[in-house]
């Protein structure tokens, strides 16, 4: 077996991940863990000043209440987020996080973020939930808050660590193991707790650009389903896995279009100039109750601009040059402030993509777009799975104790179905909408219940020392397999005997893109296409076993790519579970195309035990009217 | 190929064990080829253009150039990242050029307070209030649901 040095490391608890979410637990479970003589770990597989979604930097922030305005309640929150996931969401949840995300955004503020303020010191709101800040370093900033969090209350940060398995004592979590991306090093970390906070999925279905532009997804690359097997590994429940994200966003690009609709109340028409948002109006009407709300749900904006581009009335287009004209004809008699404002704005959108997205910048001025003469493309991107945003997969996690139904309530809020493992962020389904700012509050949230489970259950569970080799054995298989088997061949990557990480993710991609209802199936599938996409993946699963790797690296995007095939079987059999069409702008089942609330208005829950999958159908209790 | 190292440029951190390219690449592309002592992306198609390598890189070695599969040749957007804001430039197809300047953050580099000033207002496990709750809220108490 290839030569790993093992290194063990005991602490009370573990924190996975290294993102939004993973930062907020570290503030707040560093504080109580301190105060109670207990110790914090946290793990990252890159630097935590630039890991996760929110590695580039962000222009907004999307989940900011502003209860204390006395303007919106956390109940309008669980109402705009219910409506906008066609009901299914747990309102518990919604309703926690909602209530914390004001105290998150207001310590980004303390810890340096620049959030715009207008002349009387108030919050600019690009929505009615959304501020806009001044975000090229929001990762760095919060992650210094949660470094010094850890480093000055006697906890500890590993970045370069790869987290690939749990660790199990009967039914209780008792850690995780992993490996070093930068030395031959597998660690083994011992813990009473767990809180998983390692992302949500991209590049489980082939993205539109396949060529350089395939890393360019909206949501990063490196995002490969860590959160999703990790928890389902450790047998914990998960939920809402039919509900993948697809953005509508600038075509190839991927840059963000809240600042155009919201800030500058852009339209976006077809080719022939006709809105699609209003000519198509009756379509809305199939859709129950959920087509006639405002906001529209996200997936209903997407299905009706998706039904033009069926047509034939593609391609769709963001009219800046119109919103832009309409802006400056409120200036038409001041030609001084006329050209002020016109600066201001220039600058206000490159800056929403240089902040965020800066792939749309350079293609902005590699087709010498200027957004004040002409439109520019948008367009549906390839699916994700990103439960905080208006996706929703992630896993069933307990509400709190004040707010939850009994059936949602088990004792520590955001922990899963598994003893001592706790969620959050993109880890934690059902409860959409939460964001960067969301996934903070409520990884605190999750960091202080973390503490209050281990103060109650104060023994460090059993690792079994022939569990860990057998994982150890496991996860370094891709080196043994290369290292036998490489020379064999002229090519490094074609070899009779194994396949590298990346064609293994295409031939995923590939899969997910035909059967499942990915961009060139036009997001259509059906009972026999997620049958068809079983039995590939089924193969799919056998060929995982001889996943081969040259180096480190390599070894990552084997296992990386592992994630992703779990995360695709999720999927794939959540869909097939829910025999209706719910978010037909997300994924649209052919031979069930319309809503049913009798018979699905309700959660599909699935845990995969001992191989097997078990779907089940779980009710939606409402607490907000 | 998105992010690229410039040769000429490039001194591989003066043989540091890392470069800082390598230190801060979110999707662990960056490495350094100790025999040419030059840093260079090993995967481009998985690069998502983030600039960390490009912002981070002390000599200035690094740029992007825009995926070709999609993005016409001949525009750049530099960036010049200082500890309050951060210049950029942007050059288009045509020549045309534009700059900007924002802020980037308001504290000193390293100086945020875990608890943002607010302090220690709950210190009760079983509350549901978080530790500098409710006042970091700016609310007298956590809301709850009206039974």
């Amino acid at each position: 077996m290839a030569d790993f040095e093992t290194v063990e490391v005991t602490t009370d608890i573990l924190i996975c991940g290294g993102g939004m979410a993973a930062c907020g637990a570290a503030v707040e479970a560093s504080y109580w863990a301190n105060k109670n003589g207990l110790k914090v770990t946290l793990v990252d597989k890159a630097a935590m000043d630039r890991s996760g979604a929110a590695a580039m930097g962000l222009s907004a922030i999307n989940e900011y209440v502003d209860i204390n305005s006395g303007d919106n309640t956390c109940e309008d929150y669980v109402r705009y987020v219910r409506n906008d996931l066609m009901g299914i969401t747990r309102e518990d949840l919604v309703y926690d996080i909602a209530r914390h995300v004001d105290s998150t955004v207001h310590l980004f503020e303390k810890w340096g973020l620049p959030i715009w303020t207008d002349e009387n010191g108030k919050y600019v709101h690009e929505g009615r939930w959304q501020l806009m800040i001044n975000g090229e370093s929001y990762k760095v900033v919060v992650a210094e808050a949660a470094k010094n969090a850890l480093t000055q209350q006697g906890g500890q940060y590993f970045e370069r660590v790869f987290i690939t398995q749990p660790l199990l004592d009967g039914d209780r979590i008792a850690g995780a193991v992993g490996f070093s991306t930068r030395e031959n090093k597998f660690y083994v970390f011992k813990a009473k707790a767990v809180l998983v906070a390692m992302g949500g999925a991209v590049h489980v279905f082939k993205p539109r650009s396949t060529g350089e532009g395939l890393g360019r997804a909206w949501y990063p690359p490196w995002n490969s389903g860590s959160s999703l097997y990790f928890t389902l590994m450790a047998g914990a429940e998960q939920t809402c896995q039919e509900v993948r994200f697809i953005p509508v966003r600038f075509k190839d690009g991927y840059g963000p279009v809240g600042a155009w609709f919201l800030l500058f109340k852009s339209r976006a028409t077809n080719a022939f100039g006709g809105e699609y948002m209003v000519e198509r109006k009756d379509e809305l009407a199939k859709w129950g109750s959920y087509g006639a709300v405002k906001p529209l749900p996200a997936n209903l904006r997407n299905w009706l601009g998706m039904l033009d581009e069926f047509d034939g009335l593609g391609p769709i287009y963001m009219r800046t040059e119109e919103a832009i004209a309409k802006i400056a004809e409120t200036y038409k008699d001041d030609p001084k402030a006329y050209k002020k404002k016109m600066k201001e704005l220039e600058a206000e959108a490159w800056e929403d993509f240089l902040d965020m997205t800066i792939s749309q910048a350079i293609l902005w001025a590699g087709t010498n777009v200027q957004p004040e003469v002409k439109p520019s493309e948008i367009a549906a991107a390839e699916p994700y799975f990103i439960g905080s945003h208006s996706g929703a997969s992630g896993a069933w996690v307990s509400g709190p104790k004040d707010l939850a139904p009994p059936d949602y309530f088990w004792g520590y809020e955001y922990m899963s179905t598994v003893k001592g493992l706790f969620c959050a962020g993109d880890a934690s389904g059902a409860s959409s909408h939460k964001f960067t700012s969301g996934s903070h509050a409520e990884g605190r949230a999750a960091g202080k219940s973390i503490v209050r489970f281990v103060l109650a259950n104060n023994t460090q569970p059993n690792v079994d020392a022939g569990k860990v080799a057998e994982l150890k054995a496991k996860i370094l298989k891709p080196i043994d397999i290369f290292a036998e088997f490489g020379a064999k061949s002229s090519d490094p990557d074609i070899n009779p005997e194994f396949m590298k990480p990346k064609m293994f993710m295409f031939r995923l991609q590939k899969i997910m893109d035909e059967y499942a209802g990915g961009v060139t199936s036009c997001f259509k599938t059906s009972k026999p296409k997620l049958e068809r996409a079983l039995e590939l993946i089924g193969w799919l699963k056998e060929d995982s076993e001889k996943l081969a790797a040259e180096d480190l690296h390599e070894l990552m995007r084997c296992h990386e790519n592992i994630q992703r095939m779990y995360q695709a079987e999720a999927h794939v059999r959540s869909i097939l579970f829910r025999e209706e069409t719910r978010w037909p702008g997300y994924y649209f089942r052919s031979d069930y195309p319309n809503l049913d609330e009798a018979n699905w208005k309700c959660f599909v829950n699935c845990t995969y035990k001992d191989g097997k999958w078990e779907l089940k159908k779980v009710p939606i209790i409402s607490i907000v009217g | 190929m998105p992010s690229y190292v410039i040769l000429e440029k490039c001194d591989g951190c003066k043989g540091q064990d890392k470069t800082a390219c390598m230190y801060i690449c979110p999707n662990d592309l960056m490495v350094l080829n100790t025999e040419t002592m030059k840093a260079y992306n090993r995967a481009p198609e998985m690069c998502w253009e983030c600039y960390n390598c490009v912002k981070i890189c002390p000599q200035q070695a690094i740029d992007v150039r825009g995926y070709a599969d999609f993005v016409p040749m001949g525009a750049s957007c530099v960036p010049l990242r200082g500890s309050e804001d951060i210049m950029w430039t942007v050059k288009f197809r045509n020549g045309m050029l534009k700059r900007f300047k924002f802020p980037i953050r308001t504290t000193p580099e390293g100086q945020a307070k875990p608890d943002g000033g607010y302090g220690e207002v709950t210190t009760d496990l079983a509350s549901q209030c978080l530790y500098n709750e409710p006042a970091a809220l700016k609310l007298d108490a956590l809301p709850t649901l009206k039974k």
